[in-house]
């Protein structure tokens, strides 16, 4: 990747995590610190990979590739990653979790343009990709359905059903991506409940496994150029990413604290005086 | 049981019967199971059609999941297990990946009730519907036999969203094996119905013959009842139930299930502001143990001697 490319994706990433400061202020709750860390691969996601694919004029089109944010309590990254995109206007990010808001705590497919399924309750999303994935197969479409899965959410016993299941029925169109970001709500998930090691969970389910820093746009993009070469290989496809929580905003870094927690308003001044300054000196221009 | 009887046969047997005649019309129709599809009659449809059949092994949160991924792609999806697993296990998965994004997968569960039998209370599910019910936009189906089970499939070729449709694993008496049966999604069916009605019986599933059967008895002792099958318990045919507890005055309804939740307490929250009374014939809040199906339904008072039974009380 150019240092062009790399410096514009840098510059969206800066942004969506104002999104995402900006949208759980408002709230006065939500998951800052996941979302935070989740921003590069969002950014990536949307800003590159799905450029060709979706159109945020027609989020129904069936031929487009999913995205299904299986750690639905990620929703202020998707919500921003989307926003930026076009799929709804940048302001509405500060009516997330309001009354009448289009943008529920988490996702709502029915409720949010660009959301592709309603998510929230750890594991299910990932099922759901595999259903997608399965009705692409059935009908030869072409589009490819990504899942977002978190390093706790993982602990759920569905997530191996359906990893036995996308690998049982060769859903090669299938990208899961696990964010490793070492944190859940009661503390380090290799304290709470390990599930490592997850590269060798998912090779022994019979998946194509790839582990990259996912903070390094070189990396994700050779990891998301996988995916694409994936297809035909007969095994899905699982990118493990080390990633750190509160990514971007220095207080809130690698804290489990602020899992579930918005930030005061003096905290939200810091927050957002930190991503402004690294906003200005990538070259970027406040969304 | 009934003097209409003629043939015996299964709701899950009507079921298969009609997922052969509805992927005639729906050919973008998928059917999942979770390793009991031997059971569940789903390997009907696999046999037939086996690329639009998927076996998702041992995993009904999983299967359920899959389920609504399939419909969001435009898909109507069945998905089979036993109603314990299908209803109790993946209750959480239906609830938050199927009803709450209002999606077209209809959860098609056998094994309903206490007739399981020799399986035990383990595999004796009382509570489905009573789950099913708490679901904001959920259609729940409780067919009285294989001809409505059958009828019950293919209405679902146009019916858009969620449902969750019971059949049971006992042979039935067929009840509706005339050329005039007409399956209505939401309409109470009256089955029996006089001037003189001074109780009205109203059922669901496999107890429905057996209303009739307590309706002969009945008849033969001078006390004119009304039977009415429930084959739409969500949403509730109102209207027909508050015309039935209007014109006969007395109430009993009838179901294998449990007494909470079920038929029984839907008719009851129909008639919450009416003046008359009501008496559930079902589970009466306990789990089932181990027998054969017609000593459990006979043992948890569910046959038509104790439907003429209750007639007899609450007349008096």
């Amino acid at each position: 990747m150019d240092s062009t490319k790399q410096r514009e994706l840098q510059i969206a990433a800066c942004k969506i995590r104002m999104g995402i400061i900006e949208g759980v202020y408002n709230a006065k709750s939500g998951h800052p610190g996941g979302s935070l860390g989740l921003a590069d691969t969002v950014t990536y996601l949307y800003e590159n990979q799905l450029k060709l694919t979706t159109d945020p004029a027609n989020p129904a089109d069936p031929k487009r590739d999913r995205v299904i944010l299986s750690k639905g309590h990620n929703a202020p990254a998707l919500y921003a990653a989307l926003a930026l995109r076009g799929y709804f206007p940048w302001e509405e990010l500060k009516t997330l979790r309001k009354i009448g808001s289009r943008l529920q705590g988490h996702p709502v497919m029915s409720a949010t343009p660009g959301v592709d399924f309603s998510t929230g309750s750890l594991g299910q999303g990932f099922s759901a990709a595999c259903g997608m994935a399965l009705a692409a197969k059935l009908d030869n479409a072409a589009y490819k359905t990504f899942t977002i899965l978190g390093d706790g959410e993982i602990q759920e016993g569905q997530v191996w059903e359906a990893a036995m299941f996308a690998a049982h029925y060769k859903l090669d169109n299938l990208v899961a991506i696990v964010d490793n970001n070492n944190l859940q709500i009661d503390g380090a998930v290799d304290e709470v409940m390990s599930p490592y090691p997850i590269d060798e969970k998912f090779h022994a389910f019979g998946w194509n496994v790839i582990c990259i820093d996912g903070h390094d746009f070189t990396q994700i993009a050779d990891a998301f150029a996988s995916a694409d070469k994936n297809s035909g290989s007969g095994k899905p496809f699982v990118i493990i990413q080390k990633t750190t929580k509160g990514k971007g905003v220095s207080f809130m870094e690698n804290k489990a604290s602020w899992h579930g927690v918005a930030p005061n308003e003096q905290q939200y001044n810091a927050a957002m005086a930190e991503l402004k300054s690294a906003l200005q000196a990538l070259g970027g221009e406040q969304p | 049981m009934s003097a209409t009887v003629n043939i015996s046969k299964a709701t899950r047997d009507g079921y298969a019967e009609g997922l052969l005649a509805l992927y005639a019309k729906r050919p973008d129709m998928v059917v999942l199971d979770a390793d009991l599809s031997a059971a569940t009659k789903t390997e009907v449809f696999a046999k037939a059609n086996p690329r639009s059949f998927f076996n998702c092994g041992i995993a009904e949160g999983n299967m359920t999941g899959v389920a609504a991924g399939l419909a969001a792609c435009g898909k109507l999806v069945f998905a089979s297990s036993f109603a314990m697993f299908a209803a109790g296990r993946a209750f959480e998965q239906i609830r938050n990946s199927i009803a709450y994004p209002k999606l077209n997968v209809k959860i098609a569960a056998t094994h309903g009730g206490i007739s399981v039998g020799e399986d035990g209370a383990s595999h004796q599910c009382n509570e489905d519907i009573a789950l099913m019910r708490t679901l904001p936009g959920m259609t729940i189906i409780n067919p009285a036999d294989a001809v409505e089970a059958r009828e019950a499939v293919l209405a679902m070729a146009d019916h858009n969203g969620p449902a969750y449709l019971r059949f049971g694993r006992l042979a039935l008496p067929v009840i509706n094996d005339n050329p005039d049966y007409k399956f209505e999604l939401g309409r109470a069916v009256v089955l029996r119905e006089s001037a003189d009605d001074t109780v009205a019986i109203i059922a669901t599933g496999l107890t429905v013959a057996m209303a009739l059967e307590a309706y002969d008895t009945l008849k033969g002792q001078g006390i004119s009842a009304r039977v009415i099958n429930i084959h739409t318990i969500k949403p509730i045919d109102e209207q027909a139930v508050l015309k039935a507890a209007r014109e006969c005055g007395k109430v009993i309804t009838v179901e294998e299930h449990s007494v909470i939740g079920g038929l029984g307490d839907a008719v009851l929250g129909v008639l919450a502001c009416e003046p008359f009374p009501v008496h559930k014939i079902g589970v009466q809040d306990k789990f089932g143990y181990s027998g054969p199906a017609a000593d459990l339904l006979k043992a948890f008072g569910l046959s038509s001697e104790n439907i003429v039974k209750t007639v007899i009380e609450v007349r008096l």
